[in-house]
């Protein structure tokens, strides 16, 4: 094991107040820490020495719950591909390092406390549509909906979004369609979406733009941060998805207008 | 109807509605960027060709299909400027607390300066309408100067213009400048229309992507070449 000294430049704000980088030294660092433990290490520190420690999110450490975040020297959950930043360790940064810790950005997830930020839009969105009605009651039998190999992973692969977020923190229009096309593609995908699949791509896209997300802009920067490697090509369906919804509902008869972004 | 008209716009003040009609526009406009750069690459064929195929445009339906086409592009650029600049403007508004270290992993310079590029072929056409279309500033409307006689009727000499337009290296020069920015817009633009039209898959995307650019460099040597032979070889001269 070594030890690491790092400058840190962190992000400090409070809620509705204007915010700024705070230098922090960060001298003798396990290199087999997590990025989290390090951020832990400083927070003890801080509170040691009187300070405020740095708030940031995280829950389950083991990079499956989606609630860690932070931009790491403009990088979402940091450099290393298809890692959350609790799964990114301090082994990938050299002694004397500058690291730039700051948070999501954008306008749509606003700052709570210096690298926490509300990503409760992603919420609402789900609840416009990121869903299949179901009936309650003893479970179904199994495999009484046949679904082929290619298709059930496919949608699983849309379904590893775990929606941290970091597709919105590393567009460069802060725009939530990596997110939402794998949201809605899973579902639209299956044959139980099906019955919904109208309703759901409009009530999601509205959602979406009512949020106050940016657009997409076709530059697979969320492709390319994304922790679980969901695929741009999910983009494309809920680009197709959305145009046939809207002939749907403009033109179609009997199915339901969606009132999901109202 | 009322209902058919509130599906629609809606359709146009969502993101993706503005995003696709932006693809469907630029598509037309990719369309036309190639026919006109092949009628142009006709001034290698002599007066004769060329002065031909300026006559035929003109003369189309009696003159009117000049016209039908020439709104059909001016609303075709209407709606994807007019789309780009909201769409931008809320990207922007997305994003207001700007990162303090910045980093783009995968993001090429063509995509981030799509709307600059975009605006500066916009001052381009204004440029090039006044120059070789409306003719202000010069003598190209002059019919004792520019007159070419075809098949025993007098018509414009476009070749004429063309090779006179380009010999001043000013002009010349911005052309240049101007395709190596539809290069670039190009070079984005065509493989993202397959992509905000729901027509990409992992088998074909890397296909769009080879074409989009392909396209974009058969785009701006067919169109330089007219300049730079005429200022370098001294075609017409």
């Amino acid at each position: 094991m070594s030890l690491l000294n790092l400058q840190l430049k962190v992000w400090r704000q409070n809620k509705g107040q204007t915010g700024r980088f705070q230098d922090i030294e960060a001298r003798d660092i396990p290199d087999h820490a997590s990025f989290l433990e390090m951020m832990d290490i400083v927070n003890e520190r801080l509170i040691q020495k009187g300070e405020e420690p740095v708030a940031f999110d995280h829950d389950c450490r083991e990079g499956i719950c989606g609630m860690c975040s932070m931009t790491i020297n403009g990088m979402p959950h940091g450099p290393e591909k298809a890692t959350t930043t609790c799964q990114l360790h301090m082994r990938k940064f050299r002694t004397g390092d500058t690291i730039w810790i700051e948070p999501f950005r954008a306008r749509a997830f606003p700052v709570i406390k210096d690298l926490m930020v509300d990503r409760s839009a992603f919420d609402r969105i789900q609840q416009a549509g990121g869903f299949v009605t179901v009936r309650t009651g003893s479970a179904p039998d199994a495999n009484s909906i046949l679904i082929g190999k290619d298709i059930a992973d496919a949608a699983m692969d849309a379904a590893a979004c775990i929606g941290c977020g970091a597709c919105v923190a590393a567009c460069k229009n802060a725009s939530a369609m990596l997110f939402v096309s794998a949201k809605a593609g899973q579902l639209n995908s299956l044959p139980q979406g099906q019955p919904e699949k109208t309703k759901r791509t409009l009530g999601m896209v509205r959602q979406m733009d009512k949020e106050g997300f940016g657009n997409c802009t076709n530059q697979y920067e969320c492709e390319a941060a994304c922790p679980k490697e969901i695929s741009v090509r999910w983009i494309t369906k809920l680009n197709r998805d959305y145009a046939v919804a809207t002939v749907h509902e403009a033109f179609g008869g009997g199915v339901e207008r969606s009132e999901g972004g109202e | 109807m009322s209902a058919v008209f509130d599906s629609l716009s809606r359709f146009y003040a969502s993101s993706i509605g503005k995003k696709i009609l932006v693809a469907l526009t630029g598509a037309a406009l990719v369309v036309f960027v190639l026919g006109h750069m092949i009628g142009n690459l006709l001034v290698f064929a002599g007066p004769e060709a060329i002065n031909e195929y300026g006559h035929m445009l003109q003369s189309s339906l009696h003159g009117a299909g000049v016209w039908i086409a020439r709104l059909g592009l001016l609303a075709a650029v209407g709606i994807h400027i007019l789309a780009t600049v909201q769409l931008t403007a809320s990207n922007r508004a997305a994003r207001q607390d700007r990162y303090g270290k910045n980093a783009t992993q995968v993001a090429s310079k063509a995509s981030r300066t799509m709307i600059w590029s975009g605006l500066t072929i916009l001052a381009f056409i204004v440029y090039h309408l006044l120059h070789f279309t409306v003719r202000v500033g010069n003598e190209y409307n002059n019919p004792a100067l520019y007159s070419y006689s075809l098949h025993g009727e007098t018509v414009h000499n476009v070749y004429k213009m063309v090779i006179d337009g380009f010999s001043w290296w000013p002009a010349s020069a911005f052309y240049v400048v101007a395709m190596v920015l539809l290069y670039t817009h190009l070079s984005h633009g065509v493989s993202s229309l397959f992509q905000t039209l729901g027509l990409a898959t992992h088998r074909t995307w890397p296909l769009f992507q080879k074409l989009g650019h392909a396209y974009a460099l058969l785009i701006v040597i067919g169109n330089c070449s007219i300049p730079i032979a005429i200022l370098f070889f001294g075609l017409g001269k």
